[in-house]
């Protein structure tokens, strides 16, 4: 701890006087990007129209409360689609990611440049967004479910694929050596020493991405990929925000539902 | 294991099931078949649709192959700006929500009726995804960055307040009994007892979420909160497979170059 001689004793303080320069220009530097951003954003900002926010939240909560209830019975259909699209669209993805993670995974990959491969593929897989996968995969298949479980799949499997692959990694090395040492071939291998140390956490980021699709499955529908999407875009063009705000409800109400049973799943296997 | 032979044929070793209660583990699998073909065949395939989309996805990928980053390049500019400027300045606003907010969830140091409301914010927050969340912040601010950066900065306190609160409800309680000892108050408790101990993830987090957030930042222009996904969507909308192709270039670039960064960042505060 540097000690500082003052005029009267000994000042304690925290860092020496290198650091504490160096702490200072770190926030000095921050701060300036910072408020370089925001003046870009203050720029392209209507101020009349952000002043005038206050009325507009209240304008809206107005019409929001209360939900058209009623506007449920024509919900059942899309509420089915977005189940259906996050779970055949994460299915889909497990079935493919998984096989992708033995191929990624430093110790059972059959070639460096294999794994270099499958790596390219997680990461382009992870940074495009399952909205923007949904535009792409829309003006392939048309608008539809079909469109919205692959535009799902493409986003998950790099999630599954990541995580899986450092499982696969972090497996330990005895077992193997083991099950080797009696001869076993190295699909047996794979399938009697390293399977079996990581299924559960290959559940576990199965049912995890499962919870996190139901949420992006809401959404898809925006650009057209099926779901509730499609309704609440509809809802929102033609401003009726008494039906928009049953969508949120039940919205709100499936994600708490899939969270609670994939919490509840993840414990109960790990 | 196929070389060994078994005295009887009825003794041979299996692997061990994954549920052990048989009852359970038929039930599970049925009712996941049953699903399964329900689910299935609720999705319509209009083939011929996909065999025209097929062709068209043929062009796009040929598009893709040779981006046009120049005949939109001003749009692209701005879109890429915004996106990143948003990103910037809601990930600062949405950490500085989330301190105050994450102290008030932690159990072990507030009172209930704060915990029960800040719970209750991040509860909504992490509930919507954040293109739903942008809609409604689209409403009160109008178009434009300024309702984008509102979105990222509330979907921020979502995931930040919710990892601080459960670290801060970990924390070794030694310190905060021993700076309650000396009489200090709760902020001073919070200051020398309870920040030192959860900082260093905090800061790991945050950047962490700056990644996440570059991404989302990238699709709330969908629904008008500003960024590049405005303009996505309008390359792909008017068939400009080749313009588009040069944005998720330069989205799929920045997300790889962020994420490396962010990646050192948190390997360095380990």
């Amino acid at each position: 701890m540097p000690v500082r001689i003052a005029n009267n004793g000994k000042i304690w303080q925290r860092y020496d006087t290198t650091t504490r320069l160096r702490l200072w220009g770190g926030w000095l530097g921050g701060t300036v990007i910072t408020l370089i951003c925001w003046q870009l954003i203050a720029n392209r900002t209507r101020w009349e129209f952000a002043a005038d926010a206050p009325r507009q939240l209240a304008i809206f909560l107005q019409r929001v409360f209360p939900p058209d209830w009623s506007y449920i019975n024509q919900l059942w259909q899309p509420l089915w689609d977005t189940l259906t699209i996050a779970t055949l669209g994460t299915l889909l993805a497990v079935i493919i990611a998984l096989p992708l993670s033995f191929l990624a995974a430093r110790n059972t990959t059959p070639h460096p440049v294999i794994r270099y491969l499958t790596l390219l593929i997680i990461v382009v897989s992870r940074s495009v967004n399952s909205l923007i996968w949904a535009l792409i995969i829309v003006a392939i298949t048309g608008p539809g479910v079909l469109a919205g479980i692959i535009a799902i799949a493409l986003r998950s499997i790099g999630f599954i694929g990541k995580l899986a692959f450092e499982s696969v990694e972090e497996t330990s090395r005895e077992p193997v050596e083991a099950i080797t040492a009696t001869g076993a071939s190295r699909l047996q291998v794979l399938s009697y020493s390293i399977l079996p140390q990581v299924m559960p956490s290959f559940a576990g980021i199965s049912i995890f991405r499962w919870d996190i699709n139901i949420r992006e499955a809401t959404v898809i529908g925006l650009v057209g990929a099926g779901g509730i999407g499609l309704n609440l875009n509809a809802t929102v063009n033609l401003l009726r925000w008494d039906q928009a705000g049953m969508i949120f409800v039940v919205i709100f109400g499936l994600v708490l539902i899939s969270e609670a049973i994939s919490a509840r799943v993840r414990q109960a296997i790990i | 294991m196929a070389e060994i032979t078994s005295p009887s044929p009825y003794r041979r070793w299996r692997k061990p099931p994954l549920i052990k209660n048989p009852w359970l583990r038929w039930g599970v699998v049925i009712g996941a078949l049953v699903y399964l073909a329900l689910a299935i065949s609720s999705v319509s395939v209009d083939s011929a649709r996909i065999a025209r989309g097929l062709e068209r996805g043929g062009r796009m990928i040929a598009a893709f192959l040779q981006p046009d980053f120049v005949s939109r390049w001003d749009d692209i500019q701005i879109g890429v700006l915004e996106s990143l400027t948003m990103t910037v300045v809601s990930t600062i606003a949405g950490v500085l929500l989330s301190v105050p907010i994450g102290l008030g969830a932690a159990r072990n140091i507030v009172p209930t009726p704060i915990y029960l409301i800040c719970r209750g914010i991040i509860t909504l927050s992490r509930t919507f995804q954040e293109v739903v969340i942008a809609i409604v912040f689209v409403v009160m601010f109008g178009f434009g960055p300024l309702a984008g950066v509102c979105t990222l900065a509330f979907a921020t306190i979502g995931f930040l307040a919710k990892l601080l609160a459960e670290d801060i409800e970990e924390i070794d309680p030694a310190p905060l009994e021993a700076i309650r000892a000396t009489g200090a108050g709760w902020l001073k408790t919070i200051t020398y007892a309870v920040m030192p101990q959860v900082s260093a993830r905090l800061v790991g987090l945050s950047v962490y979420r700056f990644d996440i957030n570059l991404r989302e930042s990238a699709i709330v222009g969908i629904v008008g909160a500003g960024g590049i996904g405005s303009t996505l969507q309008t390359t792909f909308n008017r068939y400009d497979y080749d313009v588009a192709g040069a944005i998720l270039i330069i989205i799929i670039t920045l997300v790889m170059m962020t994420e490396l960064v962010s990646a050192q960042i948190r390997k360095r505060l380990q």
